[in-house]
């Protein structure tokens, strides 16, 4: 089994079309919505349930009334403003670090897990999925692109792909998405940030010595930095496999839920079909 | 010698685990006599931090080598203050792994990826 | 007057309503709080001439006080120390600031120094203002408080928030008066809006939303609004010349005047009440 994760060097550049896409292009595959801050792959992949589990990927302070005295000794402390006038913690301040209970001279106050989100697996018509969903408010992690991941792999059943959509950026999470993968697709547009995003994320992906590819989407808004992109592709030896056009029916598809797949937009599919197997040849399993 | 190896289960046919800082487990192997022990990994707890958690544990075992996959800069620091090597494994069990570095072949790992690789700021 | 601009993710225009509104309105300072890509100087073009370090407290060991106990690393819930072979390793990019430690250590080993995380920095005019986290940094918190602590209380203040909904959104729009939600006409837009919509009315502030990449024919987002009792605030339409203009770092408010005009607009009915 071959595990491709596409990365971006921030949000809405197109990773998740393509990943949709090839949900449906790419026989015997496993698929998986690393993008754990900003999920969007299980709005286009449905299915039915087959694992479900808490996330706890938080702490939270918590005060025993019956044994505070209310000395204030914690709200003192506290660099966050977690602690009220009352002497009640604010959860939404907390920072989950545990000073205030080790100030505390009562022993009054503890740390609890805090579920901050959960994590699914579904059986769909494309494949087994998996993906979580953060609560308002929370942060992802690292621990929880792992804990995806694993669930993935806890449902592997022979199958030859992974594909996976990995977290934007270039913070722990995408380090945790792109662990252990066999390939990252780098996803870019040709804009001035979008260029030295790109740049960032590759970085990335070399430290890890893993084979890195670059798809640049709507590429003809920009030709200038498309060629800028190429060239620094070519000079670090980074294959350009893909670069797709600016297609308003791709908007339009996808608000009908549709991958360019499902809506046959001609042009694009091809060039993702394209993008595939430029990927497959690279990575020798097809001649 | 006594060495830790990351591992997705517990017992020296288990696969290797490549993360070091969020591996399921280490076994804990005595190279003479292949006695082992298997340990829990409690850094896959924590939302950060996991690799210097999990060098902190190894090395309260006391441990002189660790083979795994990719270890971070911060987990190699705690390593290299405890002067535990670490190597690359290349083979898929642990106790493959085990044999190979008897044998010294394994590859020694002295370089790692930044820490956090850089977010933000241009 | 505060207005912070968020959007469930990243990608829908969120930097482009924030600076052109910021840009149509004279008594206007634009505040990039999204730390770890700020873009909105790719727009704006200021001249920055001030540079502020954001500093943060680390923990520091007197070694001749540390016998070594290890009481620092199991304070420490971030896992930023490590004791092994009783010397202690701190891991300051990974610290919290909490002082967790400093209360933990028996020996009053323990003290704190400065660090700098990143800057803020400031135009001559009090028009732009932005936050920059250094490379290697992961803890944004510290500068988006300095930013509002930096803010110029007699202009307009308009924050352009980080993407998502995280921890970082929900301390920048802490003592806002107004919130602008971008989204996009997708069901990926959809979705991060229903998550944008219910973490400010969990903190209980007004807010309108900003239609990016509208297309005629659909009104997916116009009826949800409707529905919530959200105010649309404005369209702006999926134009191949808005999208190539943005790729060059041009504003639709730099590229028709028409615009300053609906961004003047959207902000007065902001503050006349939200009624368009």
């Amino acid at each position: 089994m071959k595990q491709v994760v596409f990365i971006s060097g921030k949000g809405g550049t197109g990773k998740s079309t393509v990943v949709a896409s090839l949900s449906l292009l790419v026989k015997n595959k496993i698929i998986a919505d690393c993008d754990v801050d900003a999920p969007n792959l299980h709005l286009l992949i449905k299915g039915e349930r087959l694992h479900s589990d808490d996330y706890f990927g938080a702490e939270l302070a918590v005060i025993d009334s019956t044994k505070c005295v209310s000395c204030g000794i914690c709200r003192d402390i506290c660099r966050f403003d977690a602690i009220s006038e009352k002497i009640e913690i604010k959860p939404m301040k907390c920072e989950g670090c545990g000073a205030c209970v080790l100030a505390c001279p009562q022993a009054a106050i503890s740390m609890i897990d805090l579920k901050i989100g959960e994590t699914y697996v579904d059986q769909t018509q494309r494949g087994t999925f998996s993906h979580a969903l953060l609560d308002i408010g929370a942060d992802g992690s690292g621990k929880l692109v792992t804990e995806v991941k694993e669930n993935l792999f806890a449902f592997l059943n022979g199958e030859d792909w992974a594909l996976i959509d990995g977290s934007p950026g270039i913070g722990c999470s995408v380090i945790a998405s792109i662990t252990g993968a066999d390939a990252v697709v780098a996803v870019c547009e040709p804009t001035r940030s979008g260029q030295s995003d790109l740049e960032r994320v590759l970085g990335v992906a070399r430290h890890f010595g893993i084979p890195a590819f670059v798809c640049i989407n709507k590429y003809d808004l920009n030709l200038e930095i498309t060629a800028e992109i190429k060239e620094f592709c070519e000079k670090n030896g980074i294959p350009l496999i893909g670069k797709i056009p600016f297609e308003p029916a791709i908007v339009k598809a996808l608000q009908l839920l549709q991958t360019p797949v499902e809506a046959g937009i001609k042009n694009i599919v091809g060039e993702i079909e394209n993008i595939w197997s430029r990927l497959q040849i690279q990575l020798g399993t097809v001649k | 010698m006594k060495i830790a190896v990351s591992a997705t289960g517990k017992t020296m046919e288990s696969q290797i685990d490549q993360r070091f800082g969020r591996a399921a487990s280490f076994i804990i192997v005595e190279t003479e006599t292949m006695d082992y022990e298997a340990i829990d990994n409690l850094a896959t707890l924590s939302s950060g931090g996991a690799g210097i958690s999990s060098a902190q544990s190894v090395a309260e075992k006391d441990v002189k080598a660790v083979i795994t996959g990719n270890v971070g800069p911060n987990a190699m620091n705690v390593l290299k203050a405890a002067s535990i090597e670490i190597y690359k494994a290349a083979a898929s069990t642990v106790k493959e792994n085990v044999e190979l570095f008897k044998k010294g072949v394994l590859e020694k790992i002295s370089t790692t990826v930044p820490p956090h690789f850089g977010l933000g700021g241009k | 007057m505060k207005i912070a601009v968020l959007s469930g993710k990243g990608g829908t225009g969120k930097t482009i309503v924030a600076a052109s509104l910021a840009a149509s309105l004279s008594e206007s300072q634009y505040v990039d709080c999204d730390v770890e890509e700020p873009n909105g100087a790719l727009f704006l073009n200021p001249e920055i001439i001030e540079t502020t370090p954001v500093n943060v407290l680390v923990p520091k060991v007197d070694e001749s006080r540390c016998d070594g106990c290890g009481a620092c690393a199991k304070a420490c819930r971030f896992n930023a120390i490590a004791v092994v072979k009783k010397k202690v390793l701190i891991f300051p990019e990974i610290c919290h600031h909490c002082g967790a430690c400093v209360i933990a250590c028996p020996q009053n080993a323990i003290s704190e120094v400065q660090r700098e995380i990143g800057v803020v920095e400031t135009d001559r005019n009090g028009r732009f203002l932005q936050g920059r986290l250094n490379i290697g940094e992961p803890i944004t918190i510290p500068i988006i408080h300095k930013l509002k602590q930096s803010v110029r209380e007699d202009k307009i203040n308009i924050f352009d928030c980080s993407p998502g909904a995280s921890c970082t959104v929900v301390q920048t729009i802490d003592g806002c008066d107004y919130c602008i939600l971008v989204t996009e006409p997708t069901p990926f837009g959809m979705h991060d809006l229903k998550i944008a919509v219910s973490l400010v009315r969990k903190v209980g502030m007004p807010f309108g939303v900003v239609l990016n990449k509208a297309m005629a024919g659909d009104k997916t987002i116009q009826t949800y609004c409707k529905n919530e009792k959200i105010v649309v605030l404005m369209e702006i339409p999926f134009l191949r010349e808005i999208a190539e203009n943005y790729s060059k770092g041009i504003l639709p408010v730099k590229m028709d005047k028409a615009w300053e005009g609906k961004f003047v607009r959207m902000f007065s009915s902001i503050v006349g009440g939200i009624e368009l």
